[in-house]
């Protein structure tokens, strides 16, 4: 098993190696001079010269390569242009509360998804399969920033259930000490109740919207696979053996149809992880996905680059820690390994 | 993406279509005569064994039709402000409402249709060209080629994809150009994939062999015998990521970049009536982000129907 994992390991290097190359050339290849962003709108050519220079833009392209990756070794994602603070500050305390968000919505997604995928597949045809196939369709369809406008819209202003949304607390309400930088977590663990249900409340709409977003290919891979799984001959020779539905099903069905289901949660990955940005901006959240919009806006590229290089590298783990719960859950990956 | 396709109550009894040529036995329905056209025979074949795709056909033509003739059919001017109207809910006048400066909301949605098809069906275009001729460039010659074409490929693929297009449209700069450059980047590891694979499987096919051996070169090759060989299947993938890249247009439109206001485009409109929804003003955003909406799923629903049409083995 450890062998497997550290073989897994190498293979995220080169990957890391292009994703640093891509974030890097996103700056200095591509038209769009940075010196020009830095040197603000009454800049002349003199003092764009200097800035060039100070920034190590006119030394050539490798050099700035390695001045980059050493930078970057040592945690520097460079200065924030509008707000002067430095950029790898900003995102580590705006990570949690997109983590918060992100995580909560693949959570409910799955509860929701796998149990609809694996009904829809037992009882095929029937009305659970249709909705299964009409949400999953929707799903598809449905821009996520649109979703969340229409739970806002329903649940804010027609219902009255949920509170505005403004961001990841009700105005008033203090924050609870950082502990994890998980509202919820650290709400809890000082006992502070009240920050803990104005975070949950206002949690519930995005992480919703989140969850109707990332349903459709779960429901659909778990469908699939369960579909597949129950046509199999050890599930024939399961049920000729005399063995109930539910142990059939849950014992052995479920098992071998989650692992197709496990490899699409990569993908399903790289959609929330984007799909989070606009959910962000929807609902006022203080996540790192607003803070790169804001900075996008204003042609502040460092915050933009370091987001980039963040989310990518938190996407590459993910897809890692994926890969190593797959080889937990099937045998068959560790022996090859 | 989707399995819509059998929630057509149709008998799954139906015959298999050969997944190219003339239809030689359409199901007999009720006042069939052999058409002389076997395209439309083709076209009433897939419309009556498949509501759905008949539907996502009919769709299809309402948005192409919507594109290619909405700014001269629609009843008001899309940028004609009336401060004295604005904010009004849907009327007889005015549809689908009007917007904070008095504009007519259908007369928007209408005509952003030609603006969202365009970055759409170019960014669709830029990337099937590229990511085609790479992918089977790669699966035809294999070796170094295929290992740079992967290479490049698995990084894109390394990054979430509307963060990459971000940054992409972030370095480039902001403008729609930009978006439909993001939006083929972040597709080309799909359609390599796809082309990858299908030359992979023709390249020592007996026809290619065929077309060697009388002299063509590998250029030649390519172009002229494997393209229009595995043009079904990206035709489906097109059809497929079609809604896709309208999504992700949008996407970036809703948070700021590329279309300028006051152009009308589906993204930025609801971006514009996101303010308005806390107070009430539902219409603003819902009727653009219905209008995306529809056409991301007939999208997907002719991707599906096209996918049933060309591998049949492949329906879900």
């Amino acid at each position: 098993m450890l062998t497997t994992i550290g073989k897994r390991l190498l293979t995220v290097i080169p990957t890391l190696i292009g994703v640093v190359i891509v974030t890097f050339l996103l700056t200095r290849v591509l038209p769009g001079d940075p010196a020009v962003y830095f040197a603000g709108p009454a800049a002349t050519p003199d003092s764009i010269a200097e800035i060039r220079k100070g920034l190590g833009l006119d030394k050539p392209l490798p050099e700035q390569f390695v001045r980059y990756v050493g930078d970057l070794s040592h945690g520097n994602f460079g200065n924030s242009l509008s707000t002067g603070r430095p950029v790898a500050t900003e995102i580590t305390s705006r990570l949690p509360a997109s983590a918060e968000l992100t995580l909560l919505g693949l959570i409910v997604s799955l509860a929701i998804a796998v149990p609809l995928g694996i009904l829809a597949a037992v009882k095929q045809g029937s009305w659970i399969d249709h909705t299964c196939r009409v949400v999953a369709t929707a799903g598809v369809s449905l821009p996520v920033f649109f979703t969340g406008l229409l739970l806002v819209y329903v649940f804010y202003y027609q219902l009255g259930w949920a509170p505005a949304p403004v961001g990841r607390l009700d105005a008033f309400v203090t924050a609870p000490p950082t502990i994890t930088g998980f509202y919820l977590f650290d709400s809890l663990l000082t006992g502070n109740l009240e920050s803990f249900w104005s975070s949950l409340s206002q949690l519930i709409l995005p992480v919703m919207t989140l969850a109707i977003f990332s349903l459709a290919p779960i429901a659909r891979m778990t469908r699939a696979s369960m579909l597949a799984v129950l046509a199999s001959e050890f599930v024939r020779t399961a049920r000729a053996s005399g063995l109930d539905t539910r142990t059939v099903i849950i014992t052995y069905a479920f098992r071998n149809a989650m692992l197709p289901v496990v490899t699409t949660l990569g993908m399903v990955f790289s959609f929330l992880l984007g799909a989070n940005v606009l959910v962000e901006k929807v609902f006022a959240w203080p996540g790192i996905g607003s803070y790169a919009v804001e900075a996008l806006l204003q042609s502040d590229f460092a915050p933009v680059q370091g987001f980039v290089l963040t989310m990518a590298v938190l996407y590459v783990a993910l897809n890692l820690l994926i890969d190593i719960l797959y080889g937990v859950i099937d045998p068959r990956v560790r022996l090859e390994g | 993406m989707t399995d819509t396709t059998s929630i057509a109550p149709t008998p799954t009894a139906a015959p298999q279509l050969p997944s190219d040529g003339p239809v030689t036995a359409p199901i007999p329905t009720p006042g069939h005569k052999p058409e002389q056209n076997s395209i439309f025979a083709h076209a009433r074949y897939i419309a009556a064994e498949n509501p759905v795709t008949g539907l996502a056909f009919a769709l299809f033509a309402l948005i192409a039709l919507c594109a290619l003739i909405g700014p001269y059919i629609v009843p008001h001017d899309p940028l004609a402000s009336d401060t004295a109207a604005a904010l009004q809910a849907p009327t007889w006048k005015h549809w689908f409402g009007t917007d904070q400066l008095g504009r007519d909301i259908f007369s928007r949605v209408v005509v952003a249709t030609r603006l969202d098809f365009i970055i759409a069906v170019t960014s669709v275009a830029l990337v099937f060209a590229m990511g085609g001729f790479a992918g089977i460039a790669a699966g035809y010659f294999g070796g170094w080629t295929d290992r740079i074409v992967s290479r490049v490929s698995d990084t894109i693929m390394a990054f979430p994809l509307f963060v990459l297009a971000m940054g992409i449209v972030a370095a480039l700069g902001n403008t729609v150009t930009n978006i439909v450059i993001a939006t083929a980047i972040i597709n080309f590891p799909l359609y390599v994939r796809v082309a990858r694979a299908e030359a992979n499987v023709r390249r020592e096919a007996g026809f290619v062999q065929a077309a060697r051996l009388s002299g063509n070169g590998d250029f030649r090759i390519l172009l002229g015998h494997i393209l229009p060989n595995i043009m079904p299947i990206m035709m489906v993938q097109i059809s497929l990521t079609m809604g896709y890249a309208i999504l992700n247009a949008a996407g970036l439109s809703f948070i700021g970049l590329g279309v300028k206001p006051p152009t009308p485009e589906w993204g930025i409109m609801v971006a514009e009536g996101a303010a308005n929804i806390i107070s009430g003003e539902w219409w603003i955003a819902l009727f653009p982000g219905a209008a995306l909406m529809v056409a991301v799923f007939t999208f997907n629903l002719l991707g599906d129907g096209l996918r049933d049409l060309v591998d049949p083995q492949r329906r879900t």
